[in-house]
């Protein structure tokens, strides 16, 4: 028993850690720009068909390390013609550009890499289990835990030390006078937006080993990613991070409980957070309003 | 003046919707498609009321139009065969659902509020998902159907009479617009519009505000819970896409498509939401990024609205 129960939170961590990665992406784009971006999902599955296509000419790690940049390029075209536009007008409006683009992502990878889902090859050595007693350990998922760990260690170093990622900070507390500073926040907002879509891209690429690929990869995935935010508290992004962590962890337990319930539970438990802390675990009272 | 011509638009419109199973085939349409573009009318008129008229954006007004449709499918199916009992307790379970739910997002704002109504929509996906020995899961709630109305002299048959069905969904979608209507022109929904305009205000003049947008909140959700059931009524069937986000999100680019600041924007929304699907989909397998590409032109060139532009135009 003590053995299933340790497999299946060590599972819900890696699971977790996925969702956080993604949830982090859509995170910094909501606090900076107010945008809750829908259309994540089909970043994601972007980001996963760009490495399987390039996988013949890189291998697998040329594409784990070129698609999530491709991938965040286009974030960044998307965000200067349309998602711009909208900035200074009601959230909703941006919210169903997302959910139109969402239609046209999905719609797009199904013309062009087919409905089918296709498997994704991953190294050999990667693909077998660690340890004979530890079976379900295999190195894929381990090796996925720590280049999230990398990404989410990079991406709070450049938040914390370098002159891009002070500013979004302070952007994201006060926009106004972050521009009366003289910062072109235009610029801001964009690169913000492609280093969001960079973590999803990158999310896209590391999902595709484990679940394969198919056009809908990122809409299993994007809920989780939602309930981490509320959960974790809206305008911080530790708080992102340790609710993608919890919520996979409360999703591995309950399955070996109610196995009915694994997805249902992250719900129940956003209820919970939200009764008690309107506001999320970490976050900032004041941006409810 | 104004006030003259909604109200000759509002008859004209009328006389359209009373006539539509006679004048639509004429123009390749079929009664199924008048009753379709009702039902989804109602529910975007439902999720215009907390939006264009509390403001206030709910992107998961699907777990109440999925809760009216299982509740009156199972209804029907497992309790007693009454069509109107069914839309009955359809409704009274989405009343419930938005009760609770209301009460927890009642403190959140703008995108936030968007946000955790959308996470919210999905755990009834997931309960009528798994829970198949009840709700039948993937495969949807089937073996049942709406029953023909007793009305104690004669009965009126809704159930193979397509006809009728439609005047039955008409009836529903007038009480319910009335319903609407008279809400909105109480004290209670002038309320709402000064929360609208500005909710400072409204708070500093004493009015609680929290408690508006909770019964807000509750009112939509019972209209759309109302739409819910007739749409498991019109194919006899419900399944968990029900529930979806991108069932919610169809209902608020329809209130959005025809105008969310008029009262029957929305059913002209839906009418053009349902009519291109309906068009598009019969063309290319490919009618969501139509569609798609369509709202993201609407929202970037047209945030107004169909009705909106009309308005503007006259310059009223």
């Amino acid at each position: 028993m003590t053995q299933v129960i340790l497999f299946n939170v060590l599972n819900g961590l890696i699971v977790g850690a996925f969702y956080a990665l993604m949830a982090l992406g859509l995170s910094l784009i909501l606090n900076l720009s107010g945008v809750i971006n829908f259309a994540h999902g089909g970043f994601l599955a972007l980001g996963a068909y760009l490495a399987y296509s390039l996988a013949p000419y890189l291998g697998f790690w040329g594409g784990l390390a070129l698609a999530p940049f491709l991938t965040a390029a286009l974030g960044l075209i998307i965000e200067r013609v349309l998602i711009r536009r909208l900035y200074g007008r009601d959230p909703l409006y941006s919210l169903l550009l997302t959910f139109g683009l969402a239609f046209i992502f999905q719609d797009a990878l199904r013309f062009l890499w087919g409905a089918q889902s296709v498997p994704y090859q991953i190294p050999g050595w990667l693909a077998s289990p660690l340890s004979a007693s530890l079976f379900f350990l295999t190195g894929y998922r381990v090796f996925m835990v720590v280049i999230v760990a990398l990404a989410v260690t990079a991406l709070f170093l450049i938040l914390g030390y370098t002159r891009l990622g002070i500013r979004i900070r302070a952007g994201t507390l006060d926009l106004d006078t972050v521009s009366v500073l003289g910062v072109n926040v235009r610029v801001l907002r964009n690169l913000n937006f492609g280093l969001g879509i960079y973590l999803a891209g990158l999310a896209g690429v590391l999902a595709a080993g484990m679940l394969g690929l198919s056009p809908t990869i990122g809409d299993t995935l994007i809920m989780p990613s939602f309930v981490a935010i509320i959960v974790g508290g809206l305008g911080s992004l530790p708080g992102t991070l340790a609710g993608g962590l919890l919520i996979g962890i409360a999703s591995g337990l309950t399955a070996v409980f109610l196995p009915a319930g694994t997805e249902a539970v992250i719900y129940v438990m956003m209820a919970l957070v939200l009764m008690v802390r309107p506001h999320g675990l970490f976050g900032d009272a004041g941006r409810l309003r | 003046m104004k006030n003259l011509e909604g109200r000759i638009g509002t008859i004209i419109l009328w006389l359209l919707l009373l006539t539509a199973p006679y004048w639509m085939p004429l123009f390749g349409g079929y009664t199924g498609l008048g009753t379709r573009v009702l039902v989804l009318a109602l529910a975007a008129m439902s999720v215009n009321f907390l939006l264009g008229f509390t403001g206030v954006l709910s992107f998961g007004h699907a777990a109440f139009f999925g809760l009216g449709a299982y509740g009156a499918g199972m209804t029907i199916k497992y309790i007693y065969a009454s069509t109107m009992l069914g839309l009955a307790i359809g409704v009274l379970v989405g009343i419930l659902g938005a009760m609770i739910i209301g009460a927890m997002i009642v403190r959140l704002r703008g995108v936030y509020f968007a946000m955790v109504t959308i996470a919210f929509g999905q755990v009834f996906y997931f309960v009528a998902f798994r829970w198949s020995s009840l709700t039948g899961g993937d495969d949807g709630l089937t073996g049942w159907k709406r029953v023909p109305l007793d009305l104690g002299v004669t009965q009126i048959d809704i159930l193979h009479n397509d006809i009728a069905f439609y005047y039955l969904v008409l009836v529903c979608v007038a009480v319910c617009s009335a319903a609407m209507a008279l809400l909105l022109r109480s004290p209670f929904g002038r309320t709402l519009l000064a929360i609208r305009e500005n909710e400072r205000r409204a708070r500093f003049l004493g009015i609680p505000v929290d408690k508006h947008i909770w019964m807000s909140f509750v009112c939509s959700a019972a209209f759309c819970s109302v739409a819910g059931a007739l749409y498991a009524y019109l194919d006899n069937f419900v399944d968990p896409r029900a529930f979806r986000w991108e069932q919610s999100g169809d209902f608020v680019i329809m209130a959005v498509l025809g105008g969310m600041r008029s009262f029957w924007g929305p059913l002209i929304g839906a009418a053009v939401f349902v009519v291109l699907q309906d068009k598009i989909s019969s063309v290319t397998d490919y009618w969501m990024s139509i569609l798609g590409l369509l709202f993201v032109l609407a929202v970037v060139f047209f945030p107004r609205g169909v009705l909106g532009v009309v308005k503007r135009k006259q310059g009223l």
